[in-house]
């Protein structure tokens, strides 16, 4: 009875989407499913903003896991299901970069500018150092006269 | 009527703004005390004024004035009252008036706090962060305004993003904003150096409880934001690199920066002109944050005001003050002439190098953000940089980081020999890569994430405990080294904390990824399966009412042997206003893991999708932020903050002789 009143309580209800990956899209072999998850968290749902098809509830994404899985069960390796849907879809669907033409840009930003700013930093601190530094200026004579009355407070009190 | 108020608050405000920029400013630069000093009641009298409209607007919602067109688009009378207070700032134009409060509180702040300033420093401060005023008030005002009517009121209103309708979520942009909008202090600051052309100690030590205080408000902030899309995403994520994540982190990290080097310029009265480009770059990424979430040029799961439009007119502002900063630095960097010398091996080289893997990882994250926009306009190439890219092109920094804090915070300024800083961290050094090969042996293969991760956070977490105990002092006597330790200034104290919740959020981060199972699976009502050692039981299935939606709610039990952990209730709802579907996972909480699940869809041949994670040290992540903010609340409360206030003072009133 309970099992009526919700299976009605549900056809009532709006359909919702379904949650990323589903039971019935799990292979059975764990070996294949583990590198179809793998695959599937570095691609992109076309559809959605920023999600990989793994995380997506998006039907595209649904089809694209089911696509990747059908793939892997034919034998295809990682490359050549990446290849697939890259000639489908455009590396638009690559959540991770290639690292072809202009691309090398986005990969080496980050060592160029860490030894970019390592050098500046080490030629920034061989000035600093003691023995290089300029020797502190000689006081002013008006500094001279001010420290000695200072002193000269000083010794009064 | 209170609508109206507000609404001419608003105005009046962006009026006294205009004044709190130019009398000041003018008045430093002509040396008129009236005109300097006229600065401070302009930023009270603003702050005042938005304030009131915020109330005003606050007030539309709490009572569901429907010919607000704010309130028709993000309310509903059937919400909860927390959720309409909420839904002020849970919208562009809301949010954008509470980001002008923040920014007029913090200038009003300066106002008051600010009598031991230079007057002329003081009026300059005042008088830049006015300007910031002028450029967002006119934006809100002109492009968005949060008061403008309905010519025909509906009965009820569209209600409010339903996952916005959470707590965790409710109080993330407050606190977001509180950050971003901080830094804004540290660029008035800067600017206001710039124009005067000195920076020297004190600077230093006034610039550094504002950014210290924007640091943690973001800490917060995103440590809210990243639980909240851990338990309400309903896959248990906690960060995605999103473009608006990214957004709310580029500031976070050149905060970070900022923050080190500011205590340089404090101590030793090195690193001026840096400390003064990351101040101004710091509200740079603060202000193209606003512009990313605002403008919906980059594709994200967060955009929630995506209007060309006002995009345009936040890159202005973005262009002009980032424009007129750096060229007032460009002109003016060369006057700050550094003093202090120190050696290669030294803290100061040591916050150099901090400095560096900061200021550079930011930059790694912002290439990485905007590369796919670059691509399609230069190379005609649509493509995406995702997760992938930045778990590969950013943690090697953080793993850097973490492994050169513990001798940095060790070393002494000036000159540092490394075998005197390393006498005291072998040990630590030791025992963390021991513990790091223990978790390598016991989980037998898998990935190395576990083991690096807790050989990184063993050793930062330990090095702090090494500093402590080399600052109690040496001997024998432990009350001793007890009370030295209570002796400490607060501001160390802040130190070791905030360190010590670093290397707690990376422990908990490399736990997670690495050692997280999942179970999917179809469970039918009644059946009984194991996860990891735990004992999942469905029981039940049953529809329900909330105050403004429908749920789907099961009632799952879990074991370990024959022990009870918890019956947890995950939740399918529906919002019938907003026509939106939301997942409410259900969790339960420990320190070791949290066991998470949730329901998903009916099977067609009976049956519920049930999903089942558990998630070693989850909480580990968001402890560690907590522990890292604690510790910026401590080093803000240290004496010398307060000292100095009075300290420029005290000679006016004369010493008296002994």
């Amino acid at each position: 009875m309970k099992r009526l009143v919700v299976l009605v309580w549900l056809a009532l209800m709006p359909p919702l989407p379904a949650l990323a990956v589903q039971p019935d899209e799990v292979l059975e072999n764990p070996a294949l499913e583990a590198r179809a998850r793998e695959l599937s968290k570095g691609l992109r749902c076309l559809v959605c903003r920023n999600e990989n098809i793994d995380e997506s509830n998006a039907d595209l994404a649904r089809d694209l896991r089911i696509a990747v899985r059908e793939r892997l069960v034919a034998g295809d390796s990682d490359e050549e299901v990446i290849d697939y849907l890259v000639t489908r879809y455009g590396e638009y669907v690559l959540l991770k970069p290639t690292f072809r033409g202009a691309n090398l840009v986005l990969w080496l930003a980050g060592p160029v500018m860490v030894l970019g700013g390592g050098l500046i930093a080490v030629s920034y601190l061989r000035r600093r150092r003691p023995e290089d530094a300029a020797p502190p200026e000689a006081l002013s004579p008006e500094e001279q006269a001010r420290l000695d009355a200072l002193m000269g407070d000083n010794r009064r009190l | 009527m209170i609508i109206e108020l507000g609404h001419f608050a608003l105005i009046l405000a962006l009026v006294l703004a205009c004044v709190q920029t130019v009398v000041p400013l003018v008045g430093a630069s002509r040396n008129w005390p009236g005109a300097m000093a006229a600065g401070g009641p302009a930023a009270n009298g603003q702050f005042l004024c938005l304030a009131f409209a915020f109330a005003a607007l606050t007030y539309g919602f709490v009572t569901s004035d429907f010919s607000l067109r704010l309130v028709t688009a993000n309310s509903h009378t059937d919400k909860p009252l927390i959720y309409k207070i909420t839904g002020v700032w849970g919208n562009h134009e809301g949010s954008m008036l509470l980001w002008c409060v923040i920014l007029a509180l913090y200038a009003a702040m300066a106002a008051v706090f600010g009598g031991n300033l230079r007057p002329s420093l003081r009026a300059r401060v005042i008088g830049v962060q006015g300007a910031i005023s002028v450029a967002f008030l006119s934006f809100l005002v002109f492009t968005s305004n949060p008061f403008s009517r309905l010519a025909t009121p509906p009965m009820n209103g569209q209600d409010l993003n339903p996952l916005l309708q959470d707590p965790g979520l409710a109080f993330h942009p407050p606190f977001l904003y509180l950050g971003y909008v901080g830094l804004s202090m540290a660029f008035s600051f800067a600017v206001a150096a710039l124009i005067e052309g000195r920076v020297d100690a004190a600077w230093g030590r006034w610039v550094r409880p504002w950014t210290l205080a924007a640091w943690l408000f973001l800490t917060v902030g995103i440590a809210l934001g990243s639980w909240w899309a851990y338990y309400e995403l309903g896959w248990g994520g906690f960060w995605f690199w999103d473009p608006v994540e990214n957004a709310s982190f580029m500031p976070w990290l050149i905060s970070a920066a900022l923050l080190h080097s500011a205590i340089v310029v404090e101590k030793r009265e090195a690193l001026k002109s840096w400390t003064i480009l990351l101040a101004i770059l710091a509200f740079g990424f603060s202000l193209i944050g606003a512009f990313i979430v605002r403008s919906g040029v980059l594709t994200s799961v967060h955009a929630f005001a995506n209007d060309p439009e006002r995009g345009v007119y936040l890159l202005m502002i973005t262009g002009l003050f980032m424009g007129g900063a750096l060229t007032l630095y460009a002109a003016r960097a060369a006057v700050l002439e550094a003093k202090g010398v120190f050696a290669l091996a030294s803290r100061e080289a040591a916050l150099v190098a901090n400095n560096v893997l900061l200021a550079v990882s930011a930059f790694v994250v912002f290439v990485g953000t905007v590369w796919p926009l670059v691509a399609e306009m230069a190379f005609d190439r649509k493509l995406s940089v995702g997760a992938p890219f930045f778990d590969a092109a950013f943690t090697p920094f953080m793993v850097a980081l973490a492994m050169l804090l513990p001798l940095g915070s060790l070393m002494p300024w000036k000159r540092a020999r490394m075998d005197r800083v390393m006498a005291p961290l072998w040990g630590a050094l030791a025992l963390s890569v021991a513990l790091g090969a223990l978790v390598w042996v016991l989980q037998t293969g898998g990935s190395m994430l576990a083991p690096i991760g807790a050989v990184l956070a063993a050793w930062v977490g330990l090095g702090v405990v090494a500093d402590l105990w080399q600052r109690a002092g040496k001997g024998r006597d432990l009350s001793a080294k007890l009370r030295r330790l209570k002796g400490l200034p607060r501001a160390d104290w802040g130190k070791s904390v905030a360190h010590a919740g670093f290397g707690v959020t990376l422990f908990g981060i490399c736990a997670l990824t690495a050692w997280q199972v999942e179970d999917i699976r179809v469970a039918d009502v009644g059946d009984t399966y194991d996860v990891a050692g735990y004992t999942i039981a469905l029981d039940e299935v049953r529809g329900g009412r909330g105050p403004n939606y429908q749920t789907t709610m099961a009632s799952i039990e879990v074991s370990r042997g024959d022990r009870t952990i918890a019956t947890l209730q995950p939740e399918k709802r529906f919002y019938p206003v907003a026509q939106m579907p939301t997942t409410e996972a259900a969790i339960d909480n420990g320190i070791l893991r949290d066991i998470y699940v949730v329901i998903g869809d009916p099977q067609e041949d009976g049956g519920w999708a049930v999903r089942t994670y558990i998630k070693p040290f989850a909480n580990w992540i968001w402890a560690g932020c907590i522990i890292m903010a604690l510790g910026g609340c401590l080093s803000l409360s240290d004496r010398r903050h307060r000292v100095a206030a009075g300290a420029a003072r005290a000679p006016a009133a004369g010493v008296p002789a002994e």
